[in-house]
Order: C-alpha cells, then structure tokens, then sequence
C-alpha cells in the first residue's frame, strides 16, 4: 500500500485493490480505466449487477458502497479502497430469500427483470434507513432507477410489502403496528 | 462496455499532495469528485485526461460548520450530505432545492458540491458519444473547428446547467480556491464565465476547496424554481434562483434574481432591482418578471422548443418572485408543489 492512495499502482496501468464484497474480503486486480461495474462484471464475476446506459441514465448498474446506493457505472473501482460494497448477489442468507426479493415475486413487482437487482438494492438501502417509509419517501428512493416494464406500482407495493414483513419477523416486532 | 481511455490515477490524502500533483500534470490533469459528470465524459471522450487526481480521500474537504457570520461547505460534501443538513434546508432553501433537484438520488449520493459548480457546460451536438460526433465532424468544444448550433459563430454556446451555481450566486456565495503556493476567495458570480468552453475563473491548477455562504440575516429568504422534462434524471433546461430581504410586513430592501440554463454561466437579472422598495405586489412581480425573462434567448442546444422556454421563463420567475410574498405553494402550480414535497431521502 502506498503512503499516498492507499492504491497501489503496478505497472501504471493496472491497479491492486483490497475491498469487502458482500461482506468477504476481496483483493482485485484490474485494469485501472474499468469502474466498479466492469471489475464486479468481468473481473470477479458477479453478472448480477446489469449495464444498461452506462452513462448514469438509468440506475440499472446500481449497487450498495457503505450502505447508499451509487451508481457503478460512474464510479471507478480504483476509488474504492476498503470499501464495502454489496450486490444483488449479498441479499439471500443462503437459500433463504430477503424479504424483500420474496415479495417482488409474489406481487409480479419484476417482468423482464432487468431493473431488478437495482430495485432490490435501492430498496434495502431504503428499509435499512427508514424502517417504515412512506410511499412518497419509497417514489422518491426509486426515482434513480427506470423501470420500462411494471409501471411501477407493482414495486412499490412490493417494498410496503417487505416493509411489513421485516417488521412482523423482527423480535418485537407487533402485526398490527402502524 | 462503453469504456474510460487510459489514465494515470493518484489519490492524494493531503491538499498540499493533490495541489502538487495538479500542478505537475499541467493540462494532461483533471479533478475527479464524484466523477458523475467526469466519468461519462471520459467515455464519450469529451474529456481525456492522462493523469485523474482523485479529491475522494484528501482530508477536510467533507467539513463543514459556521465560520463567523458564514458557513463553510467543503467541496467534497455530496448533494445528499448537503441536502441532509438541516441548517441547509432550514435557512439556505435555495440552495437545499437546487441540491435536492439534481439528477436522481443515486446521482446525488456521489456527485459532489464542487462537482457541481465545476459541472461541464452542455450541448446536443456535444453530449454525444465519440463515433457520432465524429460523423458529424467535431465542434470547436472537443476537436474541431465550427459550432454547430451557431456556425457563423466563433465562440461555443454550450449552456451552464448546474443547479448550484444559480442558487449560490443569489445567496451572495464565495468559493475559495487553493493552489500549492496559497487561496484565494471569489465571489461565485465572478467564478462563473459566459463561454462554453471556458465557463469557469479557475486556473487549471487551482482547487475549488469550499463554499462560503452567508447566513441569512432576519428578513431573508430564498428559492429556487427548476424546468426539466421529468422530475427526476433530467439536467435544468432552466431555473430560476430568487432571493430577498424584506422586514415582516414590510417593503423589500433588496432583491437578487438569477437564471440558469439560458447561457454559458448563470445570468443575473438587474430587473431585479424593480422589486426594491416595493411589496411584491401582483403588478411588480409581472414586470420583473416580464424584464428579466428578456434575458432568456434560448438557443437550438438542449431540450424543449424555443418559444415555449421563453414563455417559460416568465411562468417560473413569477412563480418564484410569488414564493418569497409568502404565497402558499400549494396554490402556485405542479412546479411549486412538487418542490414542497422534496426531502432529503436516499
Ligand atoms: C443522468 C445525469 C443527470 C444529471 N442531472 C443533473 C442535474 O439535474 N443538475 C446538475 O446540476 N447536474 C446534473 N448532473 C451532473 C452531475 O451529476 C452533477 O453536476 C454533480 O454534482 C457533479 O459532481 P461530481 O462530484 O460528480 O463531479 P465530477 O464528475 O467529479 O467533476 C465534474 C467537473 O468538476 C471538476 N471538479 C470536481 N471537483 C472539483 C474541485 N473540488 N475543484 C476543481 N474542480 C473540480 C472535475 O475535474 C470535472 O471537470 C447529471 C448527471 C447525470 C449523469
Ligand atoms: S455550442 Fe457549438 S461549439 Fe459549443 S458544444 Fe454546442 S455545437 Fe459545439
Ligand atoms: S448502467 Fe445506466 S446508470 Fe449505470
Ligand atoms: S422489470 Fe423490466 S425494466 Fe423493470
């Protein structure tokens, strides 16, 4: 690690990071031109996070960077150093789904799904800060990803949904709270 | 993958690094903040910096507190810390609802303060990735000779669309500026410059450090109106930032009105001077606005049809002027009531 970045330059054109992904330890090589998404995508194979515009039109690529949803085509990888980034691939606890995956399947709150892993992410970011958002604070959390298939309403009842779920599991948490 | 071109990338911890590795890499060199505005750039090579300077971890440049009777911003402060400060919201509105408008949540999580006054003019024949300009021959902004939105013309066109920018000049705003060798203080009016290409003061080795704002005396208040085709995502096709100071019940002592979007830097309206002294009543609001809506003279670079941001520009200009009277938002049109409802989420 160099006294300077924390970044370690080799070769000029290559850089050596060290980052938490999904909560493991991970040291990457890559490129030093590529962003997040291009170092997740092709350099440790987490496909699960979608390119769309790449150009920060869309907010399909986005993930977690210390708990707020960024977008990772915009962000260089090399800017990362010891940070935690999570992906759609971090929500399940083995075969066990997030609430919040499961109700975007029970309430069709995904189509052709390629929004999906942005929603989800965006969502958990939202239920981890207000643990019962309003629907305008949910408009407003999801105005940063398009969606050009559910019309919306769908996922936004998908996360009220979650919403109410997270609560009625968690200890003390009451089923018929406000 | 549309990818960045190859660079060189520091990331200096200390000011005094990143001022030195500025300045070493001359005109090869570029900032990067949140790089929302960079990085896209870099990939329709509209910007190619050889060497990236990274302000991510230099040191104090996310503090922020009062400072007499100012308050300091550090330039690295993200839209969403700005927006999440409650003093901000409380006490410097207009600069809270240009924050809160920019781009979308995700975008305001990582583009910066600094970023945003230092924002990219804009223009359809430039924001296009590199093949498509290329097909048209390049203008004068990137590569080539002629503009293509005026081509008789000899300067570029391309328009100012940060949202701060506006909004910091009508609250009386400075920026300080840091170099290896020291800093210097300018007014953010004076930061600003109407040209396309260079649309910024800034020496290309200076570091926009912090923003300096003063805190509002009794009386004062401020807004900021914002065109844009959807509510979210969209880049101004204009705005309007409006500030006054007026005594309870009394007459307006001064006045500050400036128009975003309509030029190469923000334009600040003289006509401004006419709501001095009055009441805001329905007649002085229409003439001002009448006046400084003149100084919106569109050209054929960004979203929406000509004649229809002209009229624009008056509708928003009343509304806001209509704002700081103290009438209720609710009664002031889907711009105003959208804006009622913007809190900092995210
Ligand atoms: C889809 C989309 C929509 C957008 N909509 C809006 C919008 O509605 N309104 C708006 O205002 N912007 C908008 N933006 C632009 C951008 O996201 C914001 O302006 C943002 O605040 C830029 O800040 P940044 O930190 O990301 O800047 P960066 O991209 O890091 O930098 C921008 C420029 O400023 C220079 N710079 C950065 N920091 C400093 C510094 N401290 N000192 C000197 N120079 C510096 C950089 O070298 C670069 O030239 C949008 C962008 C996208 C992709
Ligand atoms: S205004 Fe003219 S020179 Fe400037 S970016 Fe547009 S086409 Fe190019
Ligand atoms: S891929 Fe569209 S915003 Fe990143
Ligand atoms: S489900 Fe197809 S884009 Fe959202």
């Amino acid at each position: 690690m160099s006294a300077s970045g924390g970044v370690t330059p080799r070769a000029e054109s290559r850089t050596r990071l060290s980052l938490r992904v999904n909560g493991e330890p991970v040291e990457v090589l890559f490129e030093t031109y590529k962003t997040l998404l291009e170092v997740l995508r092709e350099d440790l194979g987490l496909t699960g996070t979608k390119h769309g515009c790449e150009l920060g039109e869309c907010g399909a690529c986005t993930v977690l960077v210390d708990s707020r949803p960024v977008l990772s085509c915009l962000l260089l990888a090399a800017e990362c150093e010891g940070s935690h980034v999570r992906t759609v691939e971090g929500l399940a606890q083995g075969a066990c789904l997030h609430p919040i995956q499961e109700t975007f399947a029970d309430l069709g709150a995904a189509q052709c799904g390629y929004c999906t892993p942005a929603m989800l992410m965006t969502a958990c970011a939202l239920l981890e800060k207000h643990p019962s958002p309003s629907r305008g604070d949910i408009r407003q959390a999801l105005s940063g990803v398009l969606c050009r298939c559910t019309g919306y309403l769908q996922i936004f009842e998908a996360v009220e949904a979650a919403e109410r779920r997270i609560r009625e599991n968690s200890p003390g948490g009451s089923e018929g709270g406000g | 993958m549309m990818r960045c071109g190859r660079f060189h990338y520091h990331a200096p911890r200390t000011l005094r690094d990143a001022c030195a590795m500025l300045q070493d890499a001359g005109s090869d060199g570029m900032l990067l903040a949140g790089g929302t505005d960079l990085v896209p750039n870099m990939k329709r090579r509209q910007q190619t910096p050889k060497v990236v300077i990274s302000l991510r971890h230099v040191a104090g440049l996310r503090d922020a507190g009062p400072d007499g009777n100012r308050v300091r911003l550090g330039a690295m402060l993200t839209l969403s810390d700005l927006t999440a400060k409650e003093e901000v919201r409380a006490r410097h509105t207009a600069l809270f609802k240009a924050a809160a408008q920019v781009a979308t949540p995700h975008l305001r999580n990582m583009g910066t303060l600094g970023g945003n006054l230092c924002l990219d003019t804009r223009c359809n024949y430039y924001d296009q990735n590199y093949e498509w300009r290329k097909a048209i021959n390049f203008c004068m902004k990137k590569a080539g000779e002629i503009c293509w939105v005026a081509p008789s013309s000899r300067r570029c066109w391309a328009i100012s669309s940060t949202d701060t920018a506006p909004a910091l000049i009508a609250l009386g705003a400075e920026v300080a500026l840091a170099t290896r060798d020291g800093e210097r203080t300018l007014g953010v009016a004076d930061f600003c410059r109407d040209d396309g290409i260079q649309y910024l003061t800034r020496n290309p080795d200076e570091i926009l450090t912090q923003v300096l704002l003063p805190i509002p005396a009794p009386g004062e208040s401020s807004t900021y109106w914002k065109l844009r085709r959807r509510g979210s995502f969209d880049f101004p096709v204009l705005s309007v930032a409006a500030w006054i100071r007026r005594p309870p019940e009394g007459r307006v002592e001064a006045a500050r009105l400036v128009l975003g979007s309509v030029a190469s830097r923000p334009v600040i309206a003289e006509a401004a001077a006419g709501l001095v002294g009055t009441t805001l009543s329905e007649d002085v609001i229409e003439a001002v606005a009448e006046e400084a809506s003149r100084l919106a003279k569109p050209l054929d670079n960004t979203d929406f049809s000509l004649g229809w941001r002209k009229k624009a520009a008056r509708y928003l200009i009343t509304g806001a002027l209509r704002e700081l009277r103290g009438d209720d938002p609710q009664t002031l049109g889907p711009l105003a009531r959208r804006a009622a409802e913007l809190a900092p989420v995210g």
